[in-house]
């Protein structure tokens, strides 16, 4: 097949909706923006164990420890698949983390926000899980194979994650005045940052039209967001918290809420390493890699003496 | 009542469980990262049902029995206020010298070597332990010993794993494990002092008489060692002990104060 052929066949399998396989060709567009997209979605797994894992040791009971800990370990096994997943398209666990480390990759930028109570263990679990689960369902069906099957795990787990969190908020919205409080001033915070995780509105977003002809990516960040805020505006008044946006109007025309402006300065000035928590978030991890690597290398190193002693077993 | 020998053994699972759980997002390779999680989430499970039990006796216990149980001033105003206790109140109200674990637990992560170390002294006791455990008289510590013995299997093998491919894995790793291994040893010792609370179990057949488990323990940890190409601490030398008797290590201070922070600021909420 000509290089022309190998792209017909290629868009053929997208317009038909069947996935794409490692050993498939593939545009070298295609292949760079997957690596990107899946790479920075590992990140983002590896990174956001930390925000959380900040309160395991503190946990206001067993349970909740419990389930904490549950939680932040299925964020490293998301971390792990999608690694896998990526690795299928030609880059190594060993040069993502090195992109991570050295700032080149990018991660999503809500976990350069500190979680300073207990109640960001809800808000998290609740909007921004909330928020990872829209921008995620529509993957399990992206036309990356590996990266779709990885997915519908990932989905799956997610879903629940964000029940502990809306739990985490309603057991604290039905408890004293000050637990009350504490929930409300989580959502406060977090509540700007989880409508920025659907990315830069669509006329800013210069790789969408590209991505969704892929079908990397099946709806924009803008519609994405409006369905995030139509059904969160509903879950806080199940809560009894108000929303922290004046804005917030029932369009009837639209079938919406209107909402109001988002602070894009801060969410670029995030995304450049001007967050709250960036430089302390990547020096945890590249601490972690680095304090690891006589373990990674005395793994290493007995792999190999064992290799060499069943071979000289096997020669005599 | 059993509530001494109960709360002893929901201390150890519980201080272990919160060491183990610093690691969670900070392990040297992530599919490490997962597996001591899921250990550290078994210990948590285990100290969840211990502390289950102990409160349930507790509850169940005379006032004079109820008085001389704990220091815990939290404790006490809530039993005065005719409050039963649950797993939470146990955990979180009592201060370090009504914790009954040992010292070896609550050392600290320091590094890989160190967090391995910690674990194969301990996984091998628990195998041992709960081995013997799983017959005791009291149906529910029996219960909770046989349910632990499948993790604890698991546990003992990750260790001991851990202790050969550092032991036998690079100069560094050898010199690092080696060093751990030695400096942790003064606190195995304690494992096998018999107090009152051990005697009294194990004279009613709910306890273990932990002389029996000594000699198995020394042998495998000179077994894997061995194979580790490390050496074995001197016999005979001095052993740190008062975790079974509430006097404890400087550390466990700093452990309480995180672990209760929520309950001790935010007193008598559900969460």
């Amino acid at each position: 097949m000509s290089v022309h052929s190998f792209q017909e066949h290629f868009d053929s399998l997208i317009d038909r909706d069947v996935t794409i396989e490692p050993k498939d060709w593939m545009p070298d567009d295609y292949r760079k923006t997957l690596i990107r997209q899946i790479s920075q979605h590992a990140h983002s797994e590896i990174i956001g164990m930390l925000p959380e894992g900040n309160w395991i040791t503190r946990a206001p009971s067993l349970r909740r420890k419990a389930v904490l800990l549950a939680k932040v370990q299925d964020e490293a096994g998301h971390g792990l698949y999608l690694y896998s997943a990526a690795e299928t398209l030609g880059i190594s666990r060993d040069e993502m983390y090195n992109q991570l480390h050295t700032g080149k990759a990018k991660y999503s930028s809500i976990f350069n926000y500190p979680t300073l109570t207990w109640a960001d263990m809800g808000a998290i679990g609740w909007l921004v899980d909330g928020a990872a689960i829209m921008n995620q369902v529509p993957l399990c069906r992206t036309s990356y194979g590996p990266y779709a099957r990885a997915m519908v795990r990932v989905c799956k787990e997610e879903s629940f994650h964000q029940r502990q969190g809306f739990e985490i908020m309603l057991t604290l919205s039905k408890g004293t005045e000050i637990q009350r409080k504490l929930a409300q001033d989580a959502f406060n915070r977090w509540w700007w940052p989880s409508l920025m995780m659907f990315g830069p509105p669509d006329a800013e977003s210069p790789n969408t039209e590209q991505s969704v002809r892929w079908r990397i990516k099946r709806f924009t960040n803008d519609e994405l967001r409006q369905k995030f805020v139509d059904v969160t505006v509903e879950q806080a008044r199940v809560l009894g918290l108000e929303m922290p946006d004046k804005d917030i109007k029932w369009n009837e025309e639209r079938g919406h809420y209107d909402f109001g402006k988002i602070n894009w300065s801060e969410f670029y000035n995030v995304v450049k390493g001007n967050g709250p928590c960036n430089k302390q978030r990547i020096e945890a991890r590249r601490k972690a890699w680095d304090e690891g690597k006589w373990v990674r290398d005395a793994a290493m190193a007995h792999a190999e003496k064992r290799k060499a002693r069943q071979s000289e077993v096997k020669a005599a | 009542m059993n509530l001494a020998y109960t709360l002893r053994l929901a201390d150890d699972a519980l201080i272990i469980g919160h060491r183990l759980s610093e690691w969670c997002g900070h392990g040297p390779i992530l599919e490490q990262d997962i597996a001591l999680t899921n250990t550290a989430l078994d210990h948590l499970g285990r100290a969840r049902s211990l502390c289950q039990y102990a409160a349930a006796q507790y509850n169940a216990a005379t006032a004079e029995e109820k008085k001389n149980s704990f220091s815990s001033v939290a404790i006490q105003q809530l039993t005065e206020a005719g409050k039963e206790l649950t797993e939470d109140d146990i955990a979180y109200l009592r201060d370090g010298w009504d914790y009954r674990n040992l010292l070896l637990l609550e050392q600290p992560n320091i590094d890989w070597a160190f967090t391995v170390a910690r674990a194969f002294y301990y996984d091998t006791f628990n195998y041992y332990f709960f081995t013997h455990l799983k017959n005791s008289s009291d149906s529910t510590l029996a219960a909770i010993a046989e349910k632990s013995l499948k993790e604890v299997t698991y546990h003992l093998r990750w260790s001991s794993e851990w202790v050969v491919r550092l032991g036998d894995g690079t100069d560094e790793s050898h010199n690092r494990m080696q060093q751990a291994i030695n400096e942790l040893w003064q606190y195995t010792g304690e494992q096998f002092v018999m107090n009152d609370a051990d005697n009294e179990a194990a004279s009613t057949g709910v306890g273990v008489n932990l002389a029996e488990i000594l000699p198995l323990w020394t042998a495998r940890i000179a077994e894997i060692l061995q194979e580790a190409t490390l050496s074995m601490p001197p016999a005979g030398s001095w052993m740190q002990q008062g975790g079974k008797e509430g006097r404890h290590t400087e550390h466990l201070g700093y452990i309480l104060a995180e672990m209760q922070h929520m309950q001790r600021t935010y007193p008598g909420m559900e969460w």
